[in-house]
């Protein structure tokens, strides 16, 4: 529905824009990976058939009581480590009231005025900007709702359909502070904080499956204006490309309404991807007096030190951190280091092929070219890497103190990866080690010098280049086995 | 009065209830009781007591989380079976508008 701030003011132009300033924050829900549900032990599951993960907890069935699931707490404190939180000792769920059908009990059961955790930040980097340190405001607990089902049924025109498998699902809302100023910000943000949970192993964090959920508060204000103007909160954020897209949209609709006079009306609106717009929705302004007071079934949750400090001692290295660390320790590019960092089971699978092969960056061609070619051609992830961190630091191993060429060890990794043996098996088994021996690499060049005098001419005339050549047929002679190094050597020296 | 039977009537909206004018004036009578009773335990010094919504011991830790282990649930039917309407495994309510 077009609320009454839609009417006619034009997008903004580009220089338009330019004179104003956005203030973003995000609200991003992310759904914890517990076997069971926040307050029953229904299985927290995606996929099942409607209505068979319930309880008479989570149906809101009167008289049923919740209790707190222990690993739901533990992950919210993890993801709140994660996020470089401070977690609070004392904090305590209260209802938040409205109705509606995914929601049985007829209140959500969050936190409020002292939510687990606070005073966290994320660091992002735009590229060609420096890093920026965006805040976090709080971190709390609260219950899923369910699902409301508008179409595909032959009714729909006349029902909504209703599954409560995801009803008391447990989330953690993570609330920035309104700290970012573009798109591009807002986009490195979630992708950060992403990757620190899955780091963190809190949860999967699919967007596709509702993992990962995000609401944007958007206002734009002149440059040089102090105080902020008036947000506008955008929901259905369900992809990173959708935050980036209804972000930019906004702001230019925001600047348009501006610009022309008009006055923006603080309002929920609705991202449509489909248009490409956000739309206003209709709602009336009451239905946000939710009416919040503490949560009479539940005790205030105590987080004891020893409890926060196992959680600290136990959790893993964070990306960013990681990332840093393969730049310094091991020389790596900003970029390589960042796709090392994609993903956990990468980090970890790299960093111990590193430490197997002795040589860092080396390893890190092999594991981002060869290994993550072969595996995507299998349909594999790093996971199920047939080729285990050990054997690929092994191979590299083998290439960096020249006992294997780079070109037959692309050929041994592919060996690898389809029998799952070991690189200096293949080796022995093929006869693939590399000729270092002097004796035996002048005694081929010399033979291949003797056979191709044109080029030896070539050579001494000064067309240096012709060595390449020369190195081609000690290669196609030892069937690739010549170090190249060694065979460029004992050919200058023939040919010197 | 500590409240006018506007608010009365604005509260009755947020919980989804329609109360007639005698209805109305009956609840703004009793709330204003209830909340001059208020005033009574207002007459209190709770000035150093730390506000309490539930019993509490003094623990470290909350006591009554429990271990994340899958246990009963309701079978598809018996989940149903007090809906006023249900199809496809589901429950049914009049279409929603979305707001």
């Amino acid at each position: 529905m077009e609320s009454m701030a839609d009417v006619a003011a034009p997008l903004a132009t580009a220089n338009q824009i330019a004179k104003y300033e956005a203030v973003i924050g995000l609200e991003v829900h992310v759904q914890l990976g517990t076997k069971t549900k926040i307050f029953c032990a229904c299985p927290n599951q995606f996929g099942d058939a409607p209505n068979t993960n319930v309880c008479p907890v989570c149906l809101g069935m009167p008289g049923a009581l919740p209790v707190l699931n222990r690993q739901a707490v533990e992950y919210a404190i993890q993801a709140a480590l994660a996020l470089n939180c401070e977690v609070r000792r004392k904090s305590v769920f209260a209802r938040k009231n409205y109705f509606y059908p995914d929601l049985p009990k007829g209140y959500q059961i969050s936190q409020y005025d002292q939510p687990l955790a606070e005073h966290g930040w994320v660091e992002v980097e735009v590229e060609g900007q420096p890093p920026k340190r965006i805040g976090i405001t709080r971190i709390h607990m609260e219950d899923d709702a369910g699902k409301n089902i508008h179409e595909g049924f032959k009714d729909s025109d006349r029902y909504s359909y209703v599954d409560l498998n995801r009803t008391g699902s447990p989330l953690v809302e993570i609330v920035s502070e309104p700290e970012m100023r573009s798109s591009d910000e807002a986009f490195a943000y979630l992708s950060e904080l992403k990757l620190a949970l899955q780091f963190a192993g809190v949860s999967s964090c699919d967007m596709e499956k509702g993992h990962l959920r995000c609401d944007a508060n958007v206002s734009v204000r002149p440059r040089g204006q102090a105080e902020f103007g008036t947000k506008v909160e955008i929901k259905n954020l369900n992809s990173f490309r959708f935050l980036k897209q209804a972000i930019d949209f906004e702001i230019s609709r925001q600047v348009g309404v501006a610009e022309s006079g008009g006055k923006i009306v603080q309002e929920t609106r609705l991202y449509d991807p489909v248009l490409g717009e956000t739309l206003g929705m209709r709602s009336k302004e009451e239905a946000h007096d939710y009416r919040y007071f503490p949560e009479p079934d539940l005790v205030p949750l105590l987080i004891s030190d020893e409890w926060l400090a196992r959680v600290k001692s136990a959790m893993p290295e964070m990306p960013a951190l990681r990332r840093k660390r393969f730049a310094a320790d091991y020389g790596l590019r900003p970029y390589d280091a960042a796709v090392l960092t994609g993903s956990r089971a990468l980090a970890d699978f790299y960093d111990e092929a590193a430490k197997t092969s002795g040589d860092p960056r080396l390893t890190a061609n092999w594991t981002i070219g060869d290994l993550q070619g072969l595996l995507k051609g299998a349909g594999k992830e790093i996971e199920d890497s047939p080729v285990s961190a050990a054997r690929l630091g092994e191979l590299v191993a083998m290439v960096a103190n020249g006992e294997l060429t780079g070109k037959l060890a692309k050929d041994v990794l592919a060996k690898m990866f389809e029998t799952g043996e070991s690189a200096v098996s293949i080796v022995e088994r093929e006869g693939l080690k590399a000729i270092s021996d002097t004796g035996v690499l002048e005694k081929i060049a010399a033979q291949v010098v003797e056979a191709n005098p044109k080029q030896a001419e070539q050579y001494r005339s000064g067309k240096t280049s012709v060595i390449q050549f020369f190195v081609g047929q000690v290669m196609k002679a030892t069937r690739g086995q010549a170090n190249p190094a060694a065979a460029t050597e004992a050919l200058k020296k023939l040919l010197g | 009065m500590k409240i006018t039977e506007q608010e009365v009537r604005y509260v009755a909206a947020l919980a989804n209830l329609e109360l007639s004018e005698p209805e109305t004036a009956r609840m703004a009578h009793e709330l204003d009781e209830i909340l001059t009773y208020m005033d009574k335990l207002n007459e209190l010094d709770t000035g150093g007591v730390e506000p309490m919504a539930q019993v509490l011991f003094p623990a470290g830790e909350t006591a009554t989380l429990r271990e994340d282990e899958p246990g009963a649930t309701l079978s598809n039917q018996a989940a149903l079976a007090n809906a006023p309407l249900s199809g496809a495994g589901q429950f049914k309510v009049p279409k929603i508008i979305e707001r």
